[in-house]
């Protein structure tokens, strides 16, 4: 069976000044693939996600997101994806109930629709309790979840997840894992980065970036064969060893 | 448009939730206008006053006399000697000190002419030029009452004629400080509020990353700032009203052009104020940035508005610069409208100023605001 490409990004760069913070990447991801982006803090991840998420213009090369160009359609590419930053970004000092009725209606979505969102997510993630707290004042772990449940609520075909699990314990990491591939099962298309190689482990293909560059993508089982190791963890130590 | 109401729904959600500003928003500016009307005048009064008496004589007595009975003067003492007097003023103790000289009564009466030292504490030249005025006053009036004192009965009949001018103050016939003062802070206050609620907005999204979420969504650069304008808005108008409300019932000034014009100018106004806080909201990375730039920006308005110091003694250049000013032609409608009942004609020249202001900061703040780097 061939799915078509929901990402197809060719010699992408982008320059800040003299620095190359990303050097003519060349991927493309599927619908419905669970695509893991890692790297080095500072290998260039977070830039190349801003490039695709259309808040970043890039130097040079070219990137389809959702069928458009980032160059000329951004404000297309917006309207189906979501994403979700490493800085967590709900509104503190709104309750659940108001942050996904404020995200649910700059998406465009009616008065009843959010409402019926409302409830459904609340559900499934069983936090009716709290529904009328003040995010701020709960578990990092239950953050998370939310604002990624928030950034699927105008169920966009691609969702950007940058670090979603940094800082948070194992089991609502797993948790959160189990969400992702509920999503993923439904058809929409992952595109994760993180720094746990674990995680690595649970992604269709992964992509290891280096000062940079894209030095190795694959399928985690391929890549751990090309270079003769146990674990994603080698492959990565491997990988950024030889640049060094 | 539905977008903008959930923006709009946000910030109100957002601005009465946060009970520490609350207060700022609404209690401090009214404690400032209560305070600051009473307090900055122009009056010079308890006007620190001291005399060295070289003569001792009735004359003398009776000269500071009249400087005793006057309210604007508060006595302090006599001095023995001019060294004592000095270092007194050195100290900021003495304001104004009379000098009178020896044989003031005999020389006035034989010679009809004496001299009398007077010196002012001129740091504040403004305040020194006016209690000038006042001993001046006194003196004279203590000169006419010598005068007739003096006069031979012959002399009587060739009294000279006076030429007396009688000033008539039109629109604030009581010379009022206060008629004057309320509606400038007022001005100052809509003003202040409102360009640091909007100044500080959306750098503050952009402080805790919610900025970033914001600009991954569809939403229009222009449907984003109004949302973010419009509750800002509000809550000038509402100053506005609570402010004229304190102006009439607390100080009674008149209100004598129409309320609906005033409204209808503010309206215009606050856009200026606002479309001022988002630009300099865009192009700062921290609050306290922002902060430091609008305040900046308010001292200058402030003090170039011709609320304090009339804008007419300002050197050409100054008042060239006072045209970019908003807060002036706040002040003048505020003035005009209030105080001498202008109409829509009258303002008309401030009102268009304004509305192209108004035009021109929220294109540059929609033009700045950049969903892409």
């Amino acid at each position: 069976m061939k799915k078509t490409n929901v990402i197809e990004v060719e010699n992408l760069t982008k320059m800040f000044g003299d620095f190359t913070a990303v050097n003519a990447i060349t991927f493309e991801v599927k619908k419905g693939e669970i695509f893991g982006f890692l790297g080095a803090n500072g290998a260039g991840k977070t830039t190349a996600m801003k490039m695709l998420i259309g808040i970043s213009k890039p130097t040079s090369g070219k990137a389809k997101v959702a069928g458009f160009d980032v160059f000329t359609h951004a404000e297309d590419i917006k309207k189906n994806i979501g994403y979700m930053s490493q800085k967590f970004a709900l509104y503190d000092d709104l309750t659940v109930k108001e942050n996904i009725t404020f995200f649910g209606g700059i998406y465009g979505l009616s008065r009843p629709k959010i409402k019926e969102k409302t409830i459904a997510l609340l559900e499934e993630l069983g936090l009716q309790e709290v529904a009328n707290q003040l995010v701020g004042s709960l578990p990092l772990g239950w953050k998370q979840k939310i604002s990624f449940s928030v950034s699927l609520l105008h169920e966009p075909q691609i969702v950007f997840l940058d670090e979603p699990t940094g800082g948070v314990d194992p089991i609502t990491r797993r948790q959160f894992w189990e969400m992702i591939y509920k999503s993923a099962n439904q058809g929409t298309t992952i595109f994760v980065t993180t720094h746990y190689m674990d995680e690595a482990e649970y992604c269709d293909r992964v992509s290891i970036m280096v000062e940079g560059k894209i030095e190795a993508l694959d399928t985690p089982k391929k890549l751990k064969d090309q270079f003769k190791v146990d674990s994603m963890n080698e492959v990565f130590l491997k990988l950024a060893r030889n640049i060094e | 448009m539905k977008t903008i109401g959930y923006i709009i729904q946000k910030e109100f959600r957002q601005i009465f939730r946060n009970k520490g500003m609350l207060p700022i928003i609404f209690i401090l500016p009214i404690l400032q206008l209560v305070i600051l009307s009473n307090a900055a005048t122009y009056e010079v009064k308890n006007i620190k006053f001291a005399y060295i008496d070289n003569d001792h004589s009735s004359y003398s007595r009776e000269l500071i006399e009249k400087f005793n009975a006057s309210t604007y003067f508060s006595v302090l003492t006599d001095f023995s000697s001019e060294a004592k007097a000095s270092s007194a003023m050195l100290k900021g103790e003495v304001d104004v000190l009379l000098v009178i000289p020896p044989y003031f009564e005999r020389d006035l009466q034989k010679e009809k002419y004496t001299d009398l030292g007077v010196t002012i504490n001129a740091i504040d030249g403004a305040a020194a030029g006016v209690e000038n005025v006042y001993v001046n006053q006194i003196v004279q009036s203590f000169n006419k009452k010598l005068k007739v004192e003096l006069l031979q009965p012959e002399d009587a009949l060739i009294t000279p004629v006076n030429i007396t001018s009688i000033p008539s103050f039109w629109y604030n016939e009581t010379l009022n400080y206060k008629t004057f003062m309320v509606p400038g802070i007022l001005v100052l206050l809509v003003t202040m509020i409102t360009l640091f609620l909007s100044g500080m907005n959306i750098v503050r999204e952009k402080e805790i990353g919610t900025l970033e979420q914001i600009n991954v969504t569809p939403i229009k650069k222009s449907q984003f700032i109004i949302g973010k304008l419009f509750p800002f808005w509000v809550i000038g108008m509402g100053l506005l009203s609570i402010g004229l409300l304190i102006a009439k019932l607390i100080f009674d000034v008149p209100m004598l052009g129409s309320l609906g014009l005033m409204y209808l100018y503010t309206s215009i106004y606050i856009l200026v104020i606002l479309g001022i806080g988002l630009f300099i909201s865009n192009f700062t990375d921290t609050q306290q940035q922002a902060m430091f730039i609008a305040w900046f920006f308010v001292v200058i308005f402030i003090l170039m508005s011709g609320l304090f110091t009339p804008i007419e003694s300002m050197p050409g250049w100054a008042q060239i610069i006072t045209e970019f000013n908003p807060i002036k032609y706040f002040v003048e409608v505020m003035r005009m409208v209030m105080l001498k009942g202008s109409s829509f004609q009258d303002i008309l020249p401030q009102f268009l100023k304004t509305l192209l202001y108004a035009l021109i900061m929220n294109g540059l703040a929609v033009w700045s605001y950049k969903k892409t780097n």
